[in-house]
């Protein structure tokens, strides 16, 4: 949080009254604290993008190439060919205004620009001026709009004022998709290097070292080693954790949060101990040792770019199938991406658990399965020793991530996780879980501090909804299964719902596991005090 | 502004209709050139609209999933909101396309004292525009009337069904009233609604008014100002006959409704009323969530330059000998 970040009680008194200027009025102000700081000439020159310089986005001049106006024409011309989606949804919106109050960031800004139907007239206005006869011939009467230096930078600030959370898209009665809206706005935007560091470094590094942190291969064994050596001591029991084993059944592919941030780390210790337990023979790699995709924050092409590893590597060490850990746009990537872009996986098999014997037909072409849906399978068949009475110091409730909830349907997995691993859970409001879950404000690359102010209004409903059963049921734990939740939730909460911890699911797998050989646990894995100790200390 | 404009323009359709009902030339010109110039705008329009998006292809499988996807066999997969197979897939569409599924779900968020957001039921918006589609249908079917002879029975049916409650004579249909109410309450949310206002293109009050127009004039000839029912059929049974008689001096009304009709359908393939085409090839909705089930093909992927895992060991090979990992090339 930066100091000029308002306080909760300032921040909440929002005006969702429009304002006098007609929208088609492209003006914006970057105000500190709500949008993102431009990419770094290095990594754009690093992945071969176009105008690599130095700016900023409050900047007056943005050093556009001298043909900025064709690229953008022609890039747009060239999508409309490409993508249906991206014709129909610039083609069909009648302006019901039905998505409006389903975005968080309008309903945490106010700011009508931030209703995903105006979010996407902003490009629709540029589209009906030059593509359509009506908006040649009548212009703004007919809703279209001169494609102007002022509108990108109007785009720059509303496009990444988004998360591709899909929200809006659940409600709209034709499924327009603001995200691919999104998606294609920003992909322009690339074209002429406006972009923001956030999701280039990240999109560089893992380009380069195969993960958003830029951890090289020996920072990633020493990763996944200290991980190794605390479960020892917190457990009594030294896990195996291979690393490139060629041969392995298995290929895991973690989000790099995982190895490297808290409260992510609790997760991988949670994944460790599982695979462990019931004898998994699996591999991480420290090639494709990233399971997000800040590509799908870039364009297609980057998504592809970077996504190739992961079958590439699952081919070179020869394994049979593929195993991914908690991650919300990583999935969405895996689940509606992968498989067309660098499939098929034909030198892979459909994915079996040897240990239940279950064949995970579900994913018989992409050959890749979320640890939810193996966990879920090992503790339905009874695999895993659990004693959910080590999570009673826990309150849990459970934030579907947008992508998991939105471009997957992974809805009850976690869910049979939590009620099997936890006594203590309780749902939020429906209209702000499952397919309607609100966005933690922060993904699709904007959780950056820079842009503090924007997230906490973004993330408002979200935590207003946890706010509700911390209230009613003393909530004290959202567990979630994304990378970028754990790294943005407890900002979020500290701010909004202070008390309340952020959690991925396998955490508390982890903490009810009852390993082989494991010495007596007092401690959960962060080190908290389980309760019934706690008791038995008082007694 | 925006609606200012857009009354405007109706007002000068329903003028000229008005006015060209006065003179036999003028009746001509908009009761048998401009239909057929309509129809076949409409009917070109839509083929070279849909052909347009069916030209770009659908390159990724980018379903919206509002329900539990199918994974487990245990776990209760929800083949209508997240279908699977095609026969899930087509009840989507079916509930989307004919009970607005999508809109039903709609919710409105409020921001209480505390700070509270809260969500209420909003149906309004949905029952208005089911009551306004299926309204309008129905208006439209019992057109065929005027188009065929014998009248077929279903039509003659549908009037009966619609005239249900035999109030008044001629007796009052119900879908007259649905739409007239649909429509009304359409354009009061439009111009009462603050953000609704605020996104509201001139296009939009123009179709809403429009179909207004053309509703109030149907109406008002119907019940109020009765024109020669007869004169118009024959009339009719020219235009769909391809020999169009001369068409009758019935009143302006008449030339006002036909005049409103044909601007809407000569409209409708550059309008945003082409959501009625578009619904059918939304790919949120007309795809299964079966991506990792089978394989979506993308008939332009292309090869793109990766980080190749032989780049990779190579820039790192020292770092990851020394870190005593596996090496292709020792």
């Amino acid at each position: 949080m930066t100091e000029t970040t308002p306080r909760p009680e300032q921040l909440v008194r929002i005006d969702y009254r429009p304002p006098k200027k007609s929208w088609m009025d492209p003006s914006v102000e970057f105000r500190k604290g709500t949008f993102c700081y431009s990419a770094l000439p290095k990594n754009l020159e690093y992945l071969g993008l176009p105008n690599p310089r130095e700016w900023q986005p409050f900047d007056k001049d943005w050093k556009l190439p001298a043909d900025w106006k064709r690229i953008i024409l022609e890039g747009m011309k060239e999508r409309l060919e490409k993508y249906r989606s991206f014709r129909l949804f610039m083609d069909i919106c009648v302006r019901c205004g039905a998505c409006a109050d389903k975005c968080h960031y309008y309903l945490g800004s106010g700011d009508p620009k931030n209703m995903p139907v105006l979010r996407a007239e902003l490009i629709r206005s540029v589209y009906r001026r030059y593509f359509t006869p009506a908006g040649r011939l009548f212009g703004p009467l007919a809703g279209g709009r001169e494609l102007t230096e002022d509108v990108i930078k109007e785009w720059f600030y509303y496009f990444y004022q988004c998360t591709e959370c899909r929200r809006c898209s659940v409600f709209c009665p034709y499924g327009i998709d603001t995200a691919e809206v999104t998606m294609i706005g920003r992909e322009l935007l690339n074209l002429i290097g406006c972009n923001i560091n956030w999701v280039l470094e990240p999109v560089a590094n893992c380009h380069r070292t195969g993960n958003h942190l830029g951890v090289q291969p020996h920072g990633f064994k020493d990763s996944i080693e200290f991980a190794v050596d605390e479960l020892e001591e917190i457990t009594g029991v030294r896990v195996e954790a291979p690393i490139m084993k060629k041969g392995a059944e298995v290929l895991f592919i973690v989000p790099s949060a995982d190895y490297f941030a808290s409260p992510h780390y609790y997760t991988l210790l949670g994944y460790l101990m599982v695979l462990h337990e019931i004898g998994l023979d699996y591999t991480f790699s420290a090639y494709a040792s990233e399971g997000g995709n800040f590509g799908l924050f870039t364009s297609h092409e980057m998504i592809k770019r970077l996504n190739a590893k992961v079958y590439a590597e699952a081919r070179r060490l020869k394994v049979k199938w593929i195993l991914g850990g908690e991650c919300g746009h990583m999935w969405r990537v895996m689940h509606q991406y992968m498989d067309t872009m660098n499939g098929p996986a034909d030198f892979l098999e459909v994915p079996v658990s040897p240990v239940t014997g279950t064949r995970f037909d579900h994913a018989r072409s992409t050959r890749m399965v979320h640890i939810c849906e193996f966990t879920a399978d090992l503790i339905r068949h009874g695999k895993l020793n659990l004693d959910p009475s080590r999570n009673d110091h826990w309150n849990v409730t459970f934030h579907d991530s947008c992508n998991p909830a939105r471009a997957m349907g992974l809805l009850e997995e976690p869910r049979y996780i939590l009620r099997s691993v936890c006594r203590n859970f309780h749902e939020m409001p429906e209209n702000t879980i499952r397919e309607q879950t609100f966005c933690c404000g922060s993904g699709a690359g904007l959780g950056t501090d820079e842009n503090a102010e924007m997230r906490m209004r973004g993330g408002f409903p979200r935590a207003n909804a946890v706010r509700y059963v911390r209230e009613r049921h003393g909530v004290n734990m959202l567990a979630c299964v994304c990378a970028i939740d754990k790294a943005t939730l407890p900002t979020l909460m500290e701010y909004w719902v202070p008390g309340v911890e952020v959690g991925g699911v396998h955490e508390f797998v982890g903490n009810a596991l009852v390993m082989k050989g494991e010495r007596e646990r007092t401690t959960d894995l962060r080190g908290e005090r389980l309760k019934n100790k706690e008791a038995a200390a008082h007694a | 502004m925006n609606v200012m404009a857009a009354l405007g323009a109706v007002v000068v359709i329903a003028a000229i209709g008005a006015l060209g009902a006065q003179a036999s030339g003028m009746r001509s010109l908009i009761g048998v050139i401009v239909p057929y110039a309509a129809i076949t705008t409409f009917i070109l329009g839509m083929i070279l609209r849909v052909a347009r998006w069916a030209s770009s292809p659908v390159p990724f499988r980018i379903t919206t999933t509002c329900g539990q996807q199918k994974s487990l066999p245990w776990i209760r997969a929800s083949w209508l909101e997240s279908p699977y197979t095609k026969l899930g897939t087509a009840a989507r569409m079916a509930l989307e396309i004919l009970l607005f599924r999508s809109l039903f779900r709609n919710t409105r968020a409020e921001l209480r004292p505390g700070p509270r957001l809260v969500y209420g039921e909003e149906k309004w918006l949905w029952l208005g525009a089911l009551a306004f589609h299926w309204s309008f249908l129905v208006v439209l079917l019992r057109h065929l009337r005027f188009f065929m002879e014998p009248v077929p029975n279903w039509v003659l049916a549908l009037a009966t069904l619609d005239g249900f409650f035999q109030v008044g004579t001629p007796e009052l249909l119900l879908t007259d009233v649905f739409l007239g109410a649909a429509l009304a309450y359409l354009l009061y949310r439009r111009l009462g609604s603050p953000q609704v206002r605020y996104i509201s293109l001139f296009t939009d009050y123009f179709a809403l008014l429009l179909l207004l127009g053309l509703a109030a004039t149907g109406i008002l000839m119907r019940y109020f100002a009765k024109i020669d029912l007869l004169a118009v059929k024959q009339f009719a049974m020219g235009l769909v006959t391809f020999a169009p008689a001369t068409p009758p001096a019935v009143g302006w009304l008449f030339y006002a409704h036909l005049l409103f009709l044909c601007t809407l359908i000569a409209y409708f393939p550059f309008s945003k009323l082409m959501h009625m085409a578009g619904v059918f090839l939304s790919p949120t909705r007309n795809l299964a969530n079966n991506n990792r089930m089978v394989r979506h093909v993308n008939p332009w992927n292309y090869p793109v330059n990766v980080h190749t895992y032989e780049e990779w060991e190579h820039e790192f090979h020292d770092k990851i000998k020394a870190a005593g990992l596996p090496l292709e090339r020792e």
